[in-house]
């Protein structure tokens, strides 16, 4: 079943406006949890329970200066945040959050391709872009050498996050997010024949959005900011959106292909939303958590760490399973689903929706 | 960079998050003073209400800051103001110079000056950070903000400290009380409910 077009404009709407509110409220939540941390109460001001400062704090960045650096790109530098606001929200699409229909008759989940996976790594490394273009285009020698420090980061551990996701992919024979999500249901949560490849795609995932022991392309307290040194008001907060949002579409990647999806295993009935959104929550907690314990790496450890650790243990991960995989043939071949399922192979460059 | 040693953060920080917030709530709750706090002075009396100051000058003249001015005057002998021969009868406090150090409770011969607990002194005059005498005596309660605002809205002088006990010198000061329920449980959580109750 394929949605109409207007139903998946519907559908994206939503998830773009879910996914800003979630935003605003998750900084709320984000500071309240880390106050909570560090022993304090956070803000608790604005509204009962502080319940109003993403509210207050919207208006404060969009009623700011806007300020343009005098020398700056200017058409660059307006789109540079744009660019990482946009290819971050396009992200969050993929995922499934029930059976087919579970949306008011309408699949919960805006586009379903059988590319998914490489659709998502297609889309989330344009965050790259996005920085880039905000230290080129500031024209400031600082927020040059931030951005080259922070693409740099970025796409050391995106390898790593690569290679860490290929293994599962292989075993399951599939890149589309729903045919992983059925692949657990019918054989065992991915975690556990994939704890290496779930560690790693976590860490790796961290360091994607950005978070905290990977988080040194914000770095405020040692480095000023970096990329996005030159940037104030709404463009600063679309960085710090698009951070965010990618926090939010890999704690819902995690559980998805991990843990589930929204699915629950055995006799805990599957209810359409509600599963995804406790582990999205539950991975978001984490990613708070990681942030209030641990420090923020220095940047020949950040290098030193993606390069020579993970990446290695990723790709060696990748090896075995794939050696696995060769020996014993992958589940997409073994025990195929539905009707008829293209081999794995093929199945990567099948145009058009599945059966 | 061990991976128990990381671990064991974690497990430091799950503690930290189930444990309740040190944080005072300021301006809600109050907040719990030490009983020694060097706060706004107070000018004492004796128990038969007469003041204590006798308008010496020895306060004035310790002062570091320079921030004390007595004007002292004969008492009638009919209906004296002190204890003493002479009575204050300007004594002013430069709250804006004052570095309430307790110099001046030191010089003090017959304890009349005594640094007290209120700290909510800001304004915005400099001739309302002059403390005159009616500012300053042990029956005012409050700083003059305070009074002020209780006097424009009609409810009672709001101050925002708590002690456990107020200290001998401070002879027949009152310690807030709080009435309204939330500000009363805050002030027994910090065990300062009971002014003069616990020494």
């Amino acid at each position: 079943m394929t949605d109409p077009l207007w139903m998946v404009g519907i559908k994206a709407f939503l998830v773009v406006f879910g996914l800003l509110t979630a935003f605003a409220y998750m900084t709320l939540i984000e500071r309240r949890l880390l106050a909570r941390f560090q022993v304090r109460w956070g803000p608790n001001r604005v509204g009962p329970m502080g319940l109003l400062q993403p509210l207050a704090d919207a208006i404060k960045s969009i009623l700011k200066e806007d300020i343009v650096p005098a020398k700056a790109d200017k058409v660059v530098f307006v789109l540079a945040p744009i660019i990482a606001i946009t290819f971050a929200l396009v992200g969050f699409g993929l995922i499934p959050f029930g059976p087919e229909g579970a949306f008011f008759g309408f699949d919960p989940w805006v586009i379903d391709l059988d590319v998914g996976i490489l659709y998502l790594f297609a889309v989330s490394e344009m965050a790259v872009y996005g920085i880039f273009l905000a230290g080129w285009a500031s024209n400031s020698k600082y927020s040059l050498l931030g951005s080259l420090r922070s693409s740099a980061a970025l796409i050391s551990y995106e390898l790593a996050l690569g290679m860490s996701l290929l293994a599962p992919v292989m075993l399951v024979g599939s890149l589309n997010l729903q045919d992983i999500v059925e692949w657990q249901d019918k054989h065992v949560w991915l975690i556990l024949p994939m704890f290496p490849a779930f560690v790693l795609f976590t860490i790796a995932s961290m360091a994607e959005a950005a978070r905290t022991p990977f988080d040194l392309p914000e770095a405020e307290q040692e480095l000023v900011g970096g990329y996005n040194t030159e940037y104030a008001s709404i463009k600063w907060a679309l960085f710090q959106m698009a951070e965010y949002v990618h926090l939010i579409t890999a704690s819902a990647l995690i559980p998805t292909i991990y843990l589930g999806g929204w699915k629950m295993p055995g006799f805990i009935p599957d209810i359409p939303y509600l599963w995804m959104f406790l582990k999205i929550a539950l991975f978001l907690f984490f990613f708070i958590w990681v942030r209030a314990t641990w420090f923020r790496l220095r940047y020949d450890q950040l290098m030193r760490f993606g390069w020579g650790r993970l990446f290695p243990v990723a790709l060696v991960w990748f090896l075995v399973v794939a050696f696995y995989v060769a020996v014993n043939g992958s589940s997409a071949q073994a025990a195929p689903q539905g009707a008829v399922e293209p081999p794995a192979s093929q199945a990567l460059f099948t145009p058009g929706g599945k059966a | 960079m061990s991976v128990t040693a990381l671990a064991q953060s974690l497990g430091i920080t799950l503690r930290a998050l189930f444990s309740k917030p040190v944080t005072v709530s300021y301006p809600d709750a109050p907040v719990a003073l030490k009983p020694r706090w060097h706060g706004r002075h107070v000018l004492t009396r004796h128990p038969n209400g007469l003041e204590k100051c006798i308008g010496c000058s020895l306060c004035a003249a310790a002062c570091p800051a320079y921030a004390i001015y007595v004007e002292a005057a004969e008492n009638d002998p009919d209906n004296p103001v002190s204890a003493g021969e002479r009575y204050a009868k300007v004594y002013e406090i430069n709250m804006l110079r004052c570095i309430f150090c307790g110099l001046c409770e030191e010089a003090c011969p017959t304890g009349a000056v005594v640094l007290g607990y209120d700290f909510e002194m800001a304004d915005y005059r400099y001739s309302d950070l002059v403390y005159a005498k009616e500012d300053m005596l042990v029956e005012v309660q409050g700083t003059k903000p305070q009074r002020r605002e209780a006097a424009y809205t009609g409810k009672e002088v709001k101050r925002g400290y708590a002690v456990p006990y107020v200290r001998p010198e401070l002879e027949g000061f009152q310690a807030p009380v709080f009435k309204d329920p939330e500000r009363a449980s805050i002030a027994r959580q910090l065990g300062v409910d009971k002014p003069g109750g616990k020494k």
